[in-house]
C-alpha cells in the first residue's frame, strides 16, 4: 500500500513523516517519530492514554489517522515541558504523588493541560468532568485531581 | 487494520465523484467510530473518504427564519460552543455535551454520530424532539429526510450508496417553546445511554400546550418519535398530570431488551420517568430558567 507524505508541526517544530492511510496518529508518534511518551492503552478511545493536543483541542490519538494529521498543529507529553523545566502540571504531578505505573500519566497531563489553558479557574467539579476520558486504575483519581488544582493555582499566582 | 487507499476531497462534488466510482467506500467524518470499527475488523472499505475538508459539512451556518444548519462533519465540541447553539438551540448542548468524553467531543460529529445509527446515539433523540431534517447529496441530487425517518435498525440508517450526509437543519422554535435531552447513565459521565429522551413542548398565548414531541433512545432497534405522547399533551395545561400521561405513553411506546446496560423492565420504567423529568425542564426553560445539571 503507498505511503502518503505528511507535514505537520509537532511540539513546535516542523516535521514531515511518510505513513500509510491505515496507521493512526499514535502509531505516527510512536513509530515513525520516536514520540512514546503518548501510550497505548485501549486504542479505541476509551481511556485517554494517548491524548495529545491538535490545534488546541484534546484528542485520542489513537482514534485519528496520521494523515489526517497533515497541517495540523500537534503537542504531545515531549512538547509540554520547557527544555530542562518541568510544566508547573508535572511538577504538581511528581510533589501530590499523582501516578504509581505512570501509562495514564501523559494522557492526563496532556489533558488537563488543555483545560487549564482554556479554564485557568476550572473548579473540581469541572476537572472530574474534563478528565472523565482519562482512566486510571492505580490512584483512585483523588491525587490527580489534587495536582491539577495545585498547578491551576500556581499557574495563576504566576500571572497574577 | 487492513490496508486501504485514503482521499480527502476538498468540494462536495469531487466527495460525491469519488463516492460514486465503484470502489468499497467508507466516509470519515471525526472518525471516532468508523477508525475503531475498521481496526477491529467490524467494517472494510478500499476507500477512505475524509469528508473534513469540504465547505458545506463543516460550518453552522444561519437559515432564513431564524433555524441553524450544521455541517455534518463538524466536530461536537464546535457544535456546543457555538453562540447560536448555545442561545437558541441548548438542548442540542445537553446531546453534544455527554457524548464521549472531551477528547471525543474534539472530533466526533453529529453526522457521524447519526449514521453510526446505534439505537443509544445522544445526537438522535434530541434532534428528533427538535424536529430537525437532513440534507443528504446524491448522484441524483440532493433530497431532504426528517431525522425521525433516517434510522432502519441498530447500524442502518437510510443513505442509499453513493449518497452523503451534508448537514443537520435544525429549524428555528416557535415562541414559549423550548426542547431538553437527557439520559439516564450508571456512571456520572462517559457512558452509553440505557434510556434516554428527548422533547419539545411549544405553548400557546394562554399557556397551554400547543405542540409538542417525545422522542426515546435505547429502548427499540432505532431511536423512536412517540406520536401518542404528543396527542395527549397537546391542547392540556403543562401540569404534572398531562406531563404523567405523556411518560405513560412514552413507557407504552418503548420496546426494549435486556442487555449489559439495563433489564427491559429498567428501560421501560426510564421511559416514563426520563419523559416526565424533560417535559418539566422543557417547562423551566421556556419560563427562562436554566435546568440544573448543565455541564458545559
Amino acid at each position: 500500500m503507498k505511503r502518503t507524505y505528511v507535514q505537520a508541526r509537532i511540539n513546535g517544530e516542523d516535521r514531515d513523516f511518510l505513513c500509510e492511510p491505515r496507521q493512526s496518529l499514535l502509531e505516527v508518534l510512536r513509530e515513525e517519530l520516536g514520540l512514546t511518551g503518548s501510550k497505548e492503552g485501549c486504542n479505541n478511545g476509551n481511556c485517554g492514554a494517548c491524548s495529545v493536543l491538535m490545534n488546541g483541542r484534546v484528542v485520542n490519538a489513537c482514534c485519528i489517522l496520521g494523515v489526517e494529521a497533515d497541517g495540523a498543529d500537534i503537542t504531545t507529553i515531549e512538547g509540554i515541558a520547557r527544555g530542562d523545566r518541568l510544566h508547573p502540571l508535572q511538577q504538581a504531578f511528581l510533589e501530590e504523588a499523582a501516578l504509581q505505573c505512570g501509562i495514564c500519566t501523559p494522557g492526563f497531563i496532556v489533558s488537563a493541560k488543555a483545560l487549564l489553558d482554556r479554564e485557568p479557574d476550572a473548579d473540581e467539579h469541572r476537572i472530574r468532568f474534563w478528565l472523565s476520558g482519562n482512566l486510571c486504575r492505580c490512584t483512585g483519581y483523588d491525587k490527580i485531581i489534587r495536582a491539577v488544582q495545585r498547578a491551576a493555582s500556581q499557574l495563576q499566582e504566576s500571572q497574577a | 487494520m487492513q490496508a486501504f487507499d485514503y482521499a480527502r476531497p476538498g468540494s462536495l462534488a469531487e466527495a460525491l465523484a469519488l463516492a460514486g466510482n465503484g470502489r468499497q467506500v467508507l466516509f470519515l467524518a471525526g472518525g471516532t467510530d468508523v477508525i475503531i470499527q475498521l481496526r477491529e475488523g467490524r467494517r472494510s472499505c478500499d476507500l477512505l473518504i475524509d469528508l473534513k475538508h469540504i465547505p458545506e459539512l463543516t460550518r453552522i451556518a444561519d437559515l432564513p427564519g431564524g433555524g441553524l444548519e450544521i455541517g455534518a462533519a463538524v466536530p461536537l465540541a464546535e457544535v456546543y460552543e457555538h453562540p447560536r447553539v448555545r442561545g437558541d438551540f441548548p438542548a442540542l448542548v445537553d446531546a453534544a455535551g455527554i457524548i464521549g468524553g472531551i477528547a471525543i467531543q474534539s472530533r466526533a460529529s453529529l453526522g457521524g454520530n447519526l449514521c453510526n445509527a446505534s439505537p443509544a446515539a445522544d445526537s438522535s433523540p434530541a434532534l428528533m424532539a427538535l424536529g430537525a431534517t437532513l440534507r443528504i447529496a446524491g448522484p441524483a441530487g440532493e433530497r431532504e429526510l426528517p431525522v425521525a425517518d433516517f434510522f432502519l435498525g441498530p447500524g442502518r440508517n437510510a443513505l442509499q450508496p453513493g449518497e452523503i450526509l451534508v448537514s443537520v437543519r435544525v429549524p428555528a422554535l416557535p415562541p414559549r417553546a423550548a426542547a431538553f435531552y437527557h439520559r439516564f447513565i450508571p456512571r456520572n459521565e462517559m457512558d452509553i445511554a440505557v434510556a434516554s429522551s428527548g422533547v419539545f413542548l411549544a405553548l400557546d398565548e394562554a399557556g397551554r400546550i400547543a405542540d409538542a414531541r417525545v422522542a426515546l433512545g435505547a429502548v427499540a432497534p432505532t431511536p423512536i418519535l412517540v406520536p401518542a405522547a404528543r396527542e395527549v399533551l397537546v391542547g392540556r395545561e403543562p401540569d404534572a398530570e398531562a406531563f404523567e400521561a405523556a411518560g405513560e405513553a412514552a413507557r407504552a411506546a418503548a420496546s426494549p431488551i435486556d442487555d449489559m446496560r439495563g433489564s427491559a423492565a429498567q428501560r421501560r420504567h426510564l421511559s416514563r420517568v426520563l419523559t416526565v423529568r424533560a417535559l418539566e425542564h422543557a417547562l423551566r426553560r421556556i419560563r427562562g430558567g436554566q435546568p440544573a445539571g448543565a455541564t458545559h
